[in-house]
């Protein structure tokens, strides 16, 4: 049994099913990158995963028990921690009081993950008191991520991390994940950046209208040439 | 010589008609919009209800101060308003609370667009628009009304020694032939007009007394309270990281249903405590409070709304920019003219009736031209 599986999950808003059938699966210490076109519900399967969409079907397990039913907190309570792709950080509050929001629920090490957070994004501890809404695009998205490490998650997912960050900083960012994961979190993430992606992934699942399309490590998939040419060009 | 006699004048003249009131009532704007701010900050609705939350909260004041008079409790030199605050503030926070409840939750939970829950605040509004009128009545009455007691109710020796002679006579009641003990708090001044005018030989006097200064020195006390909580403390932090992003706030483990009553209990303290400082100075009177939402809502905008230090520095705008236009400066250009070109009639930009106007206009400016007030607030 996995840290997480997700397995036949079928869902969506107000009816339409968004995703059909999808499993996604991913274990301690692992990546997996969710790939795909506009419009697959990449973003949509992991939403079911959080919980802020229904499922029709399908069923979500987190180390093996099964959480389908629970909300969105208490997922987060129990240790599912999700970056959005957008409005990810509280744009009023300083820094350190985004990281501070993260850790709401622990009375406890708060200190210590904020010292660890700092080893890890070096540049959001010079920017500590300035406000979360001066930073710039890359910066804020490390401190999106950095608030979600300060719930101290098993599992960590990430929509679109590099979305609107300049291109320098995408490796900054790719490698900031990679140290991630060698903590022993598990961690989903969908991303655009697909070639990018699926080098550092574990696993990888190429997403189509709502279902996978395929499924395999991420070398695999990068060496396929049929994933190479429909899905990620060249 | 620059600084003469006139020039005195017509700065004690500035002072006490200008400055003074201009800052009281700045403070009783300033408390009211950081309530009104604090719940569109959270909830996202423009609260309509507020004024009215400040009359039921200077209205419990009232009627402690009446019931405990009643039974011959006096409290001076304190007034017994001041001190009766905490009850005042608690209930009406607990009221907001359960106005929240029974109201405004329904509206959440349905995900109403911000202006349906506004409609709902105004019915709110009306109701206790009418809960205060039928509990207290609509007319004024004042916090430090003549009480009137019966021979060997009260201890008539104590009560003089502790209000002074003159606050305690004794009267005959004519119709039942009986002798009446009536008891009138005096207010502590600690400058009178009169005597500062004798021992200067000035002909403008300087009046000061202790509700002006607790007035003042308790908004400051306040406001440093409420923002030291908001940056300091792990729930006003939660509070403004709700404000800020709903959904995030959600997902950090922040539990709205607290952020949403602590709010509540905060805005109606902060309104508690207004109505009841301007009870305390200009008399109860429920109809005031209503007419006092436009003013607040003005300073609420100028300042950025949804944003604390705006509301203050947005309610003491407001109330000088009314104070100064609505003011008669007659006195002051004829004591600074020179003699031989006194003016006879008013110097008045604009009489005291269409104060209000003044709100108006500036909610019109800044609407157009910074629609985020001063501070960056939130675009309604």
């Amino acid at each position: 049994m996995k840290l997480l599986n997700a397995l036949g999950m079928s869902g969506g808003y107000g009816g339409v099913d968004i995703v059909m059938g999808c499993s996604i699966e991913v274990d301690r210490g692992e990546i997996s990158a969710i790939v795909g076109p506009n419009g697959a519900g990449k973003s949509t399967a992991m939403k079911a995963i959080l919980g802020l969409v229904k499922l029709r079907q399908g069923e979500v397990l987190l180390d093996g028990e099964n959480i389908t039913s629970l909300s969105p907190e208490l997922r987060v309570s129990r240790g599912i921690a999700f970056v959005p792709q957008t409005e990810n950080v509280f744009p009023s509050l300083t820094v350190e009081e985004n990281l501070e929001m993260g850790a709401y629920l622990r009375r406890t090490g708060v200190d210590e993950s904020k010292e660890q957070v700092y080893a890890l994004f070096p540049i959001l501890k010079d920017k500590r008191r300035q406000d979360a809404g001066e930073l710039s695009g890359g910066q804020r998205q490390q401190l999106a991520v950095a608030r979600a490490l300060m719930t101290e998650p098993t599992l960590l997912m990430l929509d679109e991390p590099t979305a609107g960050v300049a291109p320098i900083v995408v490796n900054e960012l790719f490698d900031q994940i990679l140290h991630i994961k060698e903590t022993g979190i598990g961690i989903i993430m969908v991303e655009q950046n697909a070639r990018q992606a699926l080098e550092i992934a574990d696993f990888g699942y190429v997403m189509v209208n709502g279902e996978n399309r395929y499924t395999d490590t991420g070398k695999s998939l990068l060496a396929d040439a049929e994933v190479r040419r429909t899905f990620i060009g060249g | 010589m620059f600084f003469g006699v006139d020039v005195l004048n017509a700065m004690l003249w500035l002072f006490n008609f200008l400055i003074l009131p201009a800052i009281t009532y700045g403070s009783t704007l300033a408390l009211g919009a950081l309530g009104v701010t604090l719940v569109f900050g959270v909830l996202r609705f423009a609260n309509f209800a507020h004024g009215d939350m400040m009359a039921f909260g200077a209205m419990v004041s009232l009627i402690g101060v009446e019931l405990l008079n009643g039974i011959g409790i006096f409290t001076y030199p304190v007034p017994l308003g001041l001190l009766l605050l905490p009850v005042a503030m608690v209930s009406t926070g607990l009221l907001a609370i359960m106005i929240d409840r029974t109201v405004f939750r329904y509206y959440r939970r349905i995900r109403s667009p911000p202006v349906v829950v506004v409609m709902a605040s105004i019915g709110v509004m009306f109701v206790l628009n009418g809960l205060t009128r039928l509990i207290k009545g609509p007319e004024l009455s004042l916090f430090n009304a003549r009480q009137t007691f019966s021979v060997g109710e009260v201890n008539t020796a104590a009560l003089a020694e502790q209000l002074g002679e003159q606050a305690v006579r004794i009267r005959t009641d004519f119709a039942t032939n009986t002798e009446l003990i009536e008891v009138s708090e005096p207010e502590v001044v600690f400058f009178y007009v009169s005597e500062f005018r004798k021992a200067t030989g000035l002909s403008e006097g300087f009046g000061l007394d202790l509700l002006q200064v607790v007035t003042v020195v308790l908004a400051l006390v306040i406001f440093l309270g409420l923002f030291l909580f908001l940056s300091r403390t792990r729930m006003g932090k939660a509070m403004r990281a709700y404000s800020d992003n709903e959904d995030l706030a959600r997902l950090s483990g922040i539990d709205p249903q607290r952020v949403v009553a602590i709010t509540w209990l905060i805005a109606g303290s902060l309104a508690a405590v207004a109505g009841t400082i301007y009870g305390l100075d200009k008399g109860y009177k429920p109809f005031t409070y209503f007419s006092m939402l436009l003013p607040i809502f003005a300073a609420t905008i100028v300042g950025g709304i949804g944003n604390p230090q705006g509301a203050i520095v947005g309610g003491y705008l407001v109330a000088f920019t009314e104070v100064i236009v609505t003011a008669n400066y007659k006195k002051v250009a004829n004591y600074i003219l020179p003699d031989g070109l006194d003016i006879a009639g008013n110097l008045q930009l604009l009489g005291t009736e269409y104060k209000f106007s003044v709100s108006f206009l500036i909610l019109v400016v800044v609407l157009l031209f910074r629609p985020t007030g001063i501070f960056k607030g939130r675009v309604l």
